[in-house]
């Protein structure tokens, strides 16, 4: 065979090993019962590839070979070890593996495969870092080093949580299954779960130099899309709609400068048309099913802000009234502060005001830098500067972001004209004292 | 494989509630043990006397010392135990969700057994 064919076919093995390396590493696991042996066997059988197909010619289904050649070089290994190995033991492994039912290649079970490992990686017996780590690990193929960077941990702590999960998986005996439909509930609440946290961290970073991650959000929506293709569950295909109309606004929610841009300044002409169609079409079957959620109402959401023309255009009252139904179902305090920001925006900064007043009042929130940045934001609407200024200064204090501090900063400079903070001092007092009745007349 | 449930509760909760409580969840564990018995997953279990019952050793500079009371305090006790057969984790939690003390706001470890003696 020539060397260009023989080039051709390396590439083509490299090719599908970035596609579909991990989807043969979920059919392996569950046919070896084992994450580690699953991995050898996996970068065996790409092996053998590099070998034999040049010379024996590419085989009509190169995915099933794959899958059938790892195994065998799997338990050819269990073999080999038998010798230091008690007999019984060794039968045990080998007779478990090879009785496997005779469906283990064929395209339908092999996203099954991959479904069965997301649900066993975001198994609730794990710690939610632990899952959040071995999905991206195990499911997206992402190295150890590449996570560890994503959320800024040292590379052997990573490398260590995801050694103690598999181990756990292993020892506990965490099943390999798509749960039954009477769990199934609860277990999907924790994929998702896992999902949506990968998004954020991917879509605002909560620490570091960059404003996003790229490749976390593109590894979420990836995910999302796996699980609405196998399980059309409501609140899977409503939490994909949250991704996409999120993901949409992505190029315009910063400057070449890597600034923020908030979302009423954001050039709406950047905003992804495809992605808002998509996610629009997404919440429409989610919401046509009467059995969502929260992902649902968030997405329904995002997609008043992506369907207003402009900024001025949108329907705060719509939004409003999702976020008390929100509110509702999931009562958290940062939902109770998106919704104030919203009241603000629908009834006047003052009606905000109250509402995070409340919010603070009931003692939540307080270390929270976005609380502290919204109140300055409607202190500055309401042309209350003192209280604007103060309120900046707290929100920089716990901002641990970069990007975030610097717009804080910039906005705290707007607030101070030249002369310095002094001056910014006696001019707000100056104007408050213009707001008194009588100086009005 | 096996795995013990261990069941955890508040002593001092435990005699807060009435006798007639008491008899209530101590008859659903009779019933669970009876249907698990049945069903071929029940090993064995026993329940625990208080934790007032209790005596700790340790050994200090070689010497055994002898004290009163359970090895750690905790705001929980272990009450009892079940050991059970199962195919994998989910059988094992599903079963140890049916546990009585759980909706009286007992808590539930599950542990694997790596062998057993």
């Amino acid at each position: 065979m020539s060397a260009d064919v023989q080039d051709n076919i390396a590439e083509r093995i490299d090719a599908l090993y970035r596609s579909d390396s991990r989807r043969i590493f979920a059919t392996l696991i569950r046919l070896l019962g084992d994450f580690d042996i699953a991995e050898e066997a996996l970068h065996d059988a790409f092996r053998s590839a590099l070998e034999q197909w040049p010379r024996d010619g590419v085989p009509a289904n190169p995915r099933a070979w794959l899958v059938s050649t790892g195994r065998f070089k799997a338990i050819d290994g269990i073999r080999r070890r038998a010798r230091f190995r008690p007999i019984d033991d060794v039968a045990d492994a080998v007779e478990a593996i090879v009785d496997e039912s005779v469906r283990f290649a064929d395209d339908e079970s092999i996203e099954d495969d991959r479904l069965r490992l997301v649900f066993t990686c975001c198994h609730p017996a794990l710690s939610p870092d632990a899952q959040v780590a071995l999905t991206l690990r195990e499911v997206c193929g992402l190295t150890t080093e590449a996570i560890a960077q994503a959320f800024l941990t040292p590379a052997p702590t990573l490398a260590q949580r995801i050694v103690r999960a598999k181990a756990k998986i292993r020892d506990a005996r965490i099943p390999y299954v798509v749960p039954d439909a009477h769990e199934l509930p609860a277990r999907l609440d924790s994929v998702l779960r896992v999902v949506y946290l990968v998004f954020n961290e991917g879509y605002s970073a909560s620490s570091g130099d960059a404003l996003t991650r790229v490749d976390l959000s593109a590894e979420a929506i990836r995910l999302g899309r796996l699980i609405v293709d196998m399980l059309p569950d409501a609140e899977a295909i409503g939490l994909l709609a949250l991704m996409l109309l999120h993901e949409s606004r992505r190029a315009a929610r910063s400057s070449a400068e890597g600034e923020i841009v908030l979302l009423e300044a954001q050039d709406r002409a950047q905003w992804n048309a495809a992605l808002i169609r998509e996610g629009n079409e997404l919440l429409s079957r989610a919401l046509a099913s009467r059995r969502f959620g929260a992902y649902t109402l968030q997405a329904a959401i995002a997609a008043a802000h992506a369907n207003a023309p402009a900024s001025e255009h949108t329907n705060w009252a719509q939004i409003v009234a999702l976020y008390d139904v929100l509110l509702r179902i999931e009562p958290s305090p940062i939902v109770a502060l998106n919704r104030a920001v919203a009241v603000a925006m629908r009834d006047g900064p003052q009606a905000g005001l109250a509402e995070i007043d409340a919010i603070e009042g009931r003692g939540e929130l307080a270390g929270y830098h976005l609380l502290h940045a919204a109140r300055a934001d409607l202190c500055r609407r309401a042309g209350d500067a003192h209280a604007a200024k103060q309120a900046y200064e707290r929100a920089l204090a716990l901002a641990k972001q970069q990007p975030e501090r610097r717009f804080l900063m910039r906005r705290l400079a707007e607030l101070t004209p030249k002369g310095g903070p002094d001056a910014a001092f006696r001019h707000d007092r100056r104007s408050s004292s213009a707001a008194t009745p009588k100086s009005r007349v | 494989m096996q795995y013990l449930l261990l069941c955890c509760f508040e002593e001092a909760r435990w005699e807060a509630l009435s006798a007639t409580e008491r008899d209530r969840v101590m008859h659903d564990y009779s019933a669970l043990i009876e249907s698990l018995g049945k069903s071929g997953h029940y090993v064995g279990g026993a329940k625990l006397a208080s934790t007032r019952a209790a005596t700790t050793l340790r050994e200090r500079a070689g010497t055994p010392v002898v004290t009163d009371g359970p090895y750690a305090e905790t705001k929980e006790q272990l009450g009892g135990y079940h050991l059970i057969e199962c195919r994998d984790l989910d059988e094992a939690l599903a079963i140890a969700q049916r546990i009585p003390t759980l909706p009286v706001g007992g808590t539930v470890e599950v542990r694997p057994i790596e062998y057993r003696a």
